[in-house]
């Protein structure tokens, strides 16, 4: 069963995903909103923006490294449509918490969860859930610029190729929409089959979001995209963050501070695996109720 | 200025340089001398040498191509005082002498020269003749003698004949050879038809009728044939040799001539051209000591491609099972301990195997299910390419496995993540992703397996490998590529010819332009392989530029 798509239809899906997308709410109407009718019950612990509509609930998580424990009790709401970063020196659990989001972590062998993670309302965890379909949902951008070694054009289609979109005349419009997108376009038009291999740190770092976008996710999580980055590519995916939360919810994990403030609506700061303090960004960097997020944004320690 | 401190000197590094550098110079080296030696040795087989004419102070002639000067070992007596030379001649005419060589004593020799009007042959058998010509006859008619008469017409003559031959190798092998083939499939046929007890008269008399008019048709081709080798033997050349022996033998069995001392540098060279490219492509004479060695490396290549057919989605397979399915403990160690012994296991070791699975067990079934037709003559029951590349492809299956799991470690782990969170399966990611980018490094696996199989003769004499094969393993006849039949190698062929035959001495030059043509066939395929890996390398690096 795939876990239900956006309920507001957004323009940007070609026509094929558009039906899919329609033939599952059909068949999941009732019971979805039966769930987020519930889910808005439930009073979630922390809610640090009320009345905005959480995209993701993480319930009582608990992760586990083998014996080592990863991450311990975290409760928290992504709301759809901003931007949330997660801070916090390194080793303290944030980026397994993002890759937990996508089931990235399945992967490692030994690695064990509690707790639940919903994804608009259902358990991303629960044994019916397919996970490549989820990944298609939650798209990630990783911390090391990851083109795969074909062209550019390839790179792109990747996603919808998987997805048994054949014909070239829609490969070719989800390569453009989504290079534009990604405020690529204007600079590779001229150069689709060449390697992406060729194209610049920073360029390459925004063909791997315009290959996430290819998959029109719902979510991106983006793993310390700009660590590797020089300052103007770094500005220049801060710009495309802004344009991209209209349409996605984005989570993003940094070491940066100043980005975390530039880019981010709500940040969540983390710590030895605990989630210290989860606040709108204002409030985190001008008035933070924990003296351990002060004392981290401050830089005294960390 | 400063003075030398050794333990200084010592610290610096230097010396460990030093010895890393000695120790490459020194591979280098030897590699460099082994292929000189090879290329020297091989190469200059092709030249065709002056020929020598001695006088020795007993008055007798003796005429041959020069082959080696030494000093005499271990003689110490009056007539044969230390220091003293002798000359080794090949003297050829086996037929006269019984040797192709002869030592002559370097103090014996009174005079030295190069007669202009000696010739050499090159027989189909008995190997060269050296002498002069006396006469040429067609039937009981004498064309022409002496050397001037008989060179005018040697070679229009020589075209006669060998398009007679032509002629008759044509009814051989393509007539003959397919008249052959079907009256065999007839026999079959009708031995199947009683094999499954059925009593189907019409058929079998069908079959009869067919096999009658095959053999009526057979007979008028040998009539033909018989024809052609009565012509051939009206053209007959008696030579004499320096002695005065005279040898009269037919054209048929001549392959060609030449004179030595009457020939410039660039008729020799296009001789030497000439008989490189007929090394190659002709088929092997005289026990393999002379002609060619076509089917050797018709053989070689072939069963390498088979190989590698065969080693490298097997290998490769079992490679992505045991790194990205099997789970990772104990037995995976185990079982990689155990892949890495393989490759050392020694390869006679395998020909036991091939020979013990693929041979009998694996063939005899075989030959049991779909050929009993043929039986008690064994088609896949018997050594054979197929079971030789396979036993090969054994051998080699754990360099592959060994490569291609270090490719797939050293493709990042990032390609593997960044496809599955585009929504692919773990075998869509392996498949479009990780598999390619492995790519140089499998192909690394299948240069080393090339590399070892194409070396190996061990396990190939247990498993296929013949002195002289009927024929090639590819032929017109359907289906065309005959994996059940035996094959000549290269590396077997430097062993038969080095150390199996009659004629060890002549057979010497062959031996090592045998083994060059080894040497050139494995760099060549390897190339061939680089060659691959090169150009995915590029494709998956990408232009930086």
């Amino acid at each position: 069963m795939p876990i239900i798509s956006d309920p507001v239809l957004p323009e940007r899906l070609s026509v094929q995903q558009r039906e899919h997308s329609v033939s599952t709410l059909v068949v999941n109407k009732t019971s979805d909103n039966q769930k987020r009718m519930k889910d808005e019950q439930m009073e979630p612990t922390v809610n640090p923006l009320a009345g905005s509509h959480p995209k993701i609930v993480i319930q009582g998580m608990n992760f586990f490294y083998g014996s080592v424990q990863a991450l311990t009790n975290v409760d928290m709401q992504i709301p759809a449509n901003k931007v949330t970063a997660f801070i916090g020196p390194s080793g303290c659990g944030k980026s397994t918490l993002l890759r937990c989001l996508n089931r990235l972590n399945d992967l490692v062998d030994g690695t064990r969860i509690e707790g639940k993670i919903l994804l608009e309302g259902h358990d991303i965890y629960h044994p019916d859930v397919d996970v490549t379909d989820l990944r298609t949902r939650i798209g990630m951008v990783f911390q090391k610029v990851n083109p795969f070694p074909k062209s550019i054009w390839q790179n792109i289609a990747f996603g919808p190729q998987l997805q048994n979109v054949r014909k070239k005349a829609s490969l070719d419009e989800v390569v453009e929409t989504s290079l534009k997108g990604a405020g690529l376009w204007e600079e590779v038009k001229d150069r689709l089959h060449a390697s992406a291999l060729g194209l610049s740190g920073g360029q390459q770092q925004r063909l791997c979001i315009a290959r996430a976008l290819a998959v029109n996710p719902n979510v991106l999580l983006m793993d310390e995209p700009c660590s590797a980055l020089d300052p103007i590519s770094t500005g220049r995916i801060e710009e495309l963050l802004h344009i991209l939360k209209e349409r996605l919810t984005i989570v993003i994990v940094t070491h940066n501070m100043q980005q975390a403030s530039r880019v981010s609506d709500l940040t969540g700061f983390f710590l030895l695996g605990e989630l210290i303090e989860y606040a709108d960004t204002k409030t985190i960097f001008t008035n933070p109720s924990e003296s351990r997020t002060e004392d981290y944004i401050t830089g005294r320690f960390g | 200025m400063q003075s030398f401190s050794l333990k200084k000197f010592l610290d610096s590094g230097s010396l460990f340089i030093w010895l890393c550098g000695g120790a490459l110079s020194l591979s280098l080296l030897m590699i460099g001398g082994l292929l000189t030696l090879i290329l020297i040795n091989g190469m200059g087989y092709f030249w065709p040498k002056d020929l020598i004419q001695l006088t020795l102070n007993d008055g007798s002639l003796v005429l041959g191509e020069w082959v080696a000067t030494e000093v005499i070992p271990d003689s110490e007596s009056v007539e044969h005082p230390k220091g003293k030379k002798r000359v080794q001649l090949k003297v050829g005419n086996r037929d006269l002498y019984g040797l192709d060589f002869r030592w002559v004593d370097q103090a014996d020799i009174v005079n030295e020269e190069y007669p202009s009007d000696v010739v050499a042959f090159e027989r189909l058998e008995w190997g060269n003749f050296y002498g002069r010509i006396k006469e040429i006859q067609e039937s009981e008619t004498l064309v022409a003698s002496g050397h001037e008469n008989g060179m005018a017409v040697l070679f229009p003559l020589l075209e006669r004949t060998n398009g007679i031959q032509a002629q008759i190798h044509n009814i051989e092998q393509n007539e003959i050879g397919e008249l052959n083939h079907s009256i065999e499939q007839a026999r079959l046929q009708l031995r199947a038809l009683e094999l499954s007890g059925e009593t189907g008269v019409g058929e079998r008399v069908m079959i009869e009728t067919k096999v009658q008019e095959l053999e009526a048709l057979y007979e008028i081709q040998n009539a033909a044939l018989i024809a052609l080798y009565e012509k051939l033997e009206q053209f007959r050349i008696t030579v004499v040799d320096v002695g005065g022996e005279e040898k009269t033998f037919q054209f048929g069995s001549l392959v060609k001539f030449w004179l030595p001392n009457g020939m410039g540098v660039y008729e020799k060279l296009f001789m030497y051209v000439q008989s490189f490219w007929g090394v190659l492509s002709e088929e092997p004479r005289e026990a393999n000591t002379e002609g060619g060695i076509f089917p050797a490396i018709f053989g070689t290549v072939l069963m390498v491609v088979i190989m590698s057919i065969a080693v490298v989605p097997f290998g490769v397979l079992a490679a992505i099972y045991l790194k990205e399915y099997a789970k990772q403990g104990l037995v995976t160690r185990m079982i990689r301990i155990a892949v890495n012994n393989l490759a050392g296991v020694p390869s006679i070791v395998f020909g036991v195997f091939g020979l013990g699975f693929f041979v009998y067990a694996v063939g005899g079934t075989l030959d049991q299910l779909f050929f009993a037709e043929a039986l008690p003559n064994p088609t896949f029951g018997t050594g054979g390419m197929l079971w030789a590349s396979l036993t090969l492809a054994l051998m080699t299956v754990p360099v592959v496995i060994v490569a291609t799991e270090e490719g797939l470690s050293a493709v990042p782990r990032e390609y593997r993540e960044g496809s599955l969170g585009l929504g692919a399966t773990k075998l869509e990611a392996l498949w479009r992703v990780v598999l390619p980018c492995a790519m140089p490094g499998i192909l690394t696996g299948l240069i080393l397996a090339i590399s070892r199989a194409t070396g190996e003769v061990a396990p190939l004499m247990l498993t296929g490998v013949v002195k002289l094969a009927p024929s090639l393993p590819l032929d017109s006849f359907f289906p065309f590529l005959h994996l059940d039949r035996k094959f000549m190698h290269l590396g077997f062929h430097i062993y038969d010819v080095g150390f199996q035959s009659p004629n060890v001495e002549a057979a010497k030059p062959m031996v090592y332009v045998t083994t060059f043509i080894l040497v050139l066939v494995v760099i060549l395929l390897n190339m061939a392989a680089i060659m691959i890996r090169t150009r995915m390398r590029k494709r998956y690096a990408g232009s930086s530029v």
